[in-house]
């Protein structure tokens, strides 16, 4: 059983990343209607989780780095919201995009993890 | 960058930290008490309702003040609801059950999404009457 402060510290300093992540995509991409900030969050934290997965990594590291700071990093809801958003903007084919790449990128980023890991 | 501004900056971050920390901690609850896929789908769903609810009320209403947002939506429910995990769960299981818990976070998640709208909707007509 992992102490709970692991996993709230690592959550912590990832949803602060994300939120500075968010902020500098955002404003590279002002004038782009695709959410790049989101996208960036999901795939470089899937990629980040898939590694230490991958590596073996001990259950402290695991909820410090993984649940913690890349389950915070990364983000479901904000992710929905943007997706129905554009949808209902009248974006449909950006909305589809969106639901499209934010999983084929994790997916991705997790391949990625585990040709670096050797499995 | 004024010492106004970065006061400002600083409460946003601590802000979003507080409520980062808060949510991943709440989503490792559901994943104790659900595991597996369905404590992942709950949280993300569930933080999806509720970012509807939030996201449509700045939009529509306005009354929950800009730091509230930061601590509930930026941090908790981004935290609270999580992509990677998802992602990686959707690897580990056999194709036709990740194929399947795909479709049904995203179509439960929108759909989660479009009942908060109408939440917030519901304020917005109690606030504008």
């Amino acid at each position: 059983m992992n102490p709970a402060y692991l996993i709230g510290a690592g959550a912590a300093v990832g949803a602060v990343a994300r939120y500075a992540t968010n902020g500098y995509v955002g404003r590279v991409t002002a004038d782009r209607r695709f959410p790049y900030g989101t996208f960036t969050v999901n795939v470089l934290g899937s990629f980040v989780l898939a590694l230490v997965t991958f590596l073996g990594a001990g259950s402290d590291v695991l909820a410090l780095v993984g649940t913690g700071a890349c389950g915070s990093y990364t983000t479901f809801s904000s992710f929905s919201v943007d997706t129905v958003r554009l949808w209902e903007d009248g974006d449909r084919v950006l909305a589809v995009w969106n639901a499209a790449v934010n999983l084929f990128g994790a997916l991705a980023g997790i391949g990625l993890a585990a040709v670096v890991a050797g499995i | 960058m004024t010492t106004v501004e970065r006061l400002r900056t600083a409460e946003l971050v601590f802000l979003v930290a507080v409520g980062g920390f808060a949510g991943a901690s709440l989503r490792h609850v559901v994943s104790l008490a659900v595991p597996g896929l369905g404590g992942t789908f709950a949280a993300n769903v569930t933080g999806c309702l509720a970012l509807g609810v939030l996201a449509y009320e700045a939009e529509l209403v306005g009354v929950v003040a800009e730091e509230t947002y930061y601590a509930a939506a930026t941090g908790f429910l981004s935290s609270f609801t999580t992509y990677s995990t998802f992602a990686l769960e959707v690897v580990q299981s056999p194709t036709l059950v990740g194929v399947g818990y795909v479709v049904s976070t995203y179509a439960v998640g929108f759909a989660a999404v479009l009942v908060g709208r109408g939440v917030a909707r519901t304020l917005a007509g109690v606030v504008g009457s």
